[in-house]
């Protein structure tokens, strides 16, 4: 296969997956790096240069959405990127060292628990009727976003503990080169009680901030390839648009639960081709 | 009377954060497009290898390089000037948010988002 056919496919490949990972929540890196490694056989240095790139592409395009919308909380994404960027200083420095048949089997772990992680079924905690959390106030992280019945007022709580989760999701997307969406997410709608919807787009904001923290350290280290990151991050970017257009009014409760299977799948082989030794 | 800094407001803010991330993405698009374009005319019937991990040329791993390539009218050099904007756009949205909060005077939040920035800053530069 010559270049520009292998540019057509790889470009055709990252728009289905930035296409699925917008529809499903899931985001466009978590198939990208597989679909590389996997199908077309390139080292995952190279697979995970070019998806930590294309992540940015879509974060950013979905933040801009979300945060003229009102529904990002531009004080807690602020205070949580620091313990992310922190975290991806680490793990990018780590992903240098690390043999790559490793990185193989934690991103296929990450990947498991990421998948379980979106399909679980998450409780909405009301929180607007709570006393105010003394740290969050201190820090004014409460907030208000939009509903059907107008401006919905939610107060925030352990900011230590999101802070610490959200660094162990900067560890593991300058690892991985991924995006760390459903850790992120994890952090602010379980620990610290913010709504879904706010926690889906403050957790989008803070992406593209974390992503570039390891983007340097990759770039400087050899792994981002033009070549490769071109049809990468274009794909994923249109992709993830037109995925996005059909996401209003789309039931993607069973989508996400076909697309978490596939995924479980992919993962498996992931670790099964790392620990065994092959590609 | 109020002076003009009074009137900025969390929701300004939200408007020109959300405008910048928007022109920065597809500014970087285009870049690449244009690169690959120029990379695929050049270089479309070469065989690609990316089974050995060799790592990149030293010209495209540092923002000098990157940049005179560019302006050399080389593909790959114009597609990783493409991604650098890219990888430009969360950073200027923090030194943004660094000065809107500032102008807000919202001192606590500007502090934490030039702490933010001098790490990016710091990780870019090497």
């Amino acid at each position: 296969m010559n270049t520009l056919a292998f540019s057509a496919t790889i470009a055709g490949a990252s728009f289905c997956a930035g296409f699925l990972g917008s529809l499903t929540g899931l985001g466009g890196g978590f198939i990208v790096t597989p679909v590389l490694t996997l199908v077309f056989g390139a080292d995952i240095r190279y697979a995970i240069g070019a998806s930590l790139i294309s992540i940015i592409a879509t974060s950013s395009g979905a933040a801009a959405a979300y945060v003229k919308e009102g529904f990002t909380n531009l004080r807690v994404g602020m205070l949580l990127e620091i313990a992310t960027v922190l975290g991806a200083l680490v793990g990018a420095s780590l992903v240098t060292a690390f043999p790559t048949r490793a990185i193989m089997v934690a991103f296929g772990t990450v990947l498991l628990v990421s998948a379980y992680l979106t399909t679980r079924p998450h409780a909405e905690h009301l929180t607007a009727d709570l006393p105010p959390d003394r740290l969050a106030s201190r820090l004014r992280l409460d907030g208000s976003y939009p509903t059907s019945e107008g401006q919905r007022r939610y107060r925030v709580r352990h900011v230590p503990g999101g802070f610490a989760l959200m660094w162990v999701a900067g560890v593991l997307s300058g690892l991985l080169g991924i995006g760390s969406g459903a850790v992120k997410v994890l952090a602010m709608d379980q620990v610290m009680y913010l709504p879904f919807k706010v926690s889906t787009a403050t957790s989008n904001f803070m992406i593209g901030v974390t992503a570039a923290a390891s983007a340097g350290i990759y770039l400087r280290h050899g792994f981002v390839d033009p070549g490769l990151a071109m049809p990468v991050m274009l794909g994923v970017l249109a992709g993830s648009l037109v995925g996005a257009r059909l996401l209003f009014g789309a039931n993607t409760a069973r989508l996400r639960l076909l697309f978490a299977v596939a995924l479980v799948a992919v993962a498996a082989e992931m670790i099964y081709k790392g620990a065994a030794g092959g590609r | 009377m109020r002076a003009p800094w009074r009137s900025v407001k969390d929701a300004d803010v939200q408007q020109a954060v959300g405008n910048l991330l928007r022109v920065g993405v597809l500014l970087a698009a285009a870049v690449v497009l244009a690169g690959g374009a120029i990379f695929l005319w050049h270089h479309g019937g070469d065989v690609p290898d990316y089974r050995v991990f060799r790592g990149e040329p030293v010209d495209l791993r540092a923002f000098v390089g990157i940049v005179r390539d560019a302006f050399t009218g080389s593909g790959r050099g114009l597609i990783q000037l493409g991604l650098l904007i890219l990888v430009a756009t969360p950073v200027a949205r923090v030194a943004f948010t660094a000065v809107a909060f500032g102008l807000e005077r919202d001192r606590t939040y500007a502090l934490v988002a030039l702490l933010v920035l001098s790490l990016l800053l710091k990780s870019l530069a090497g």
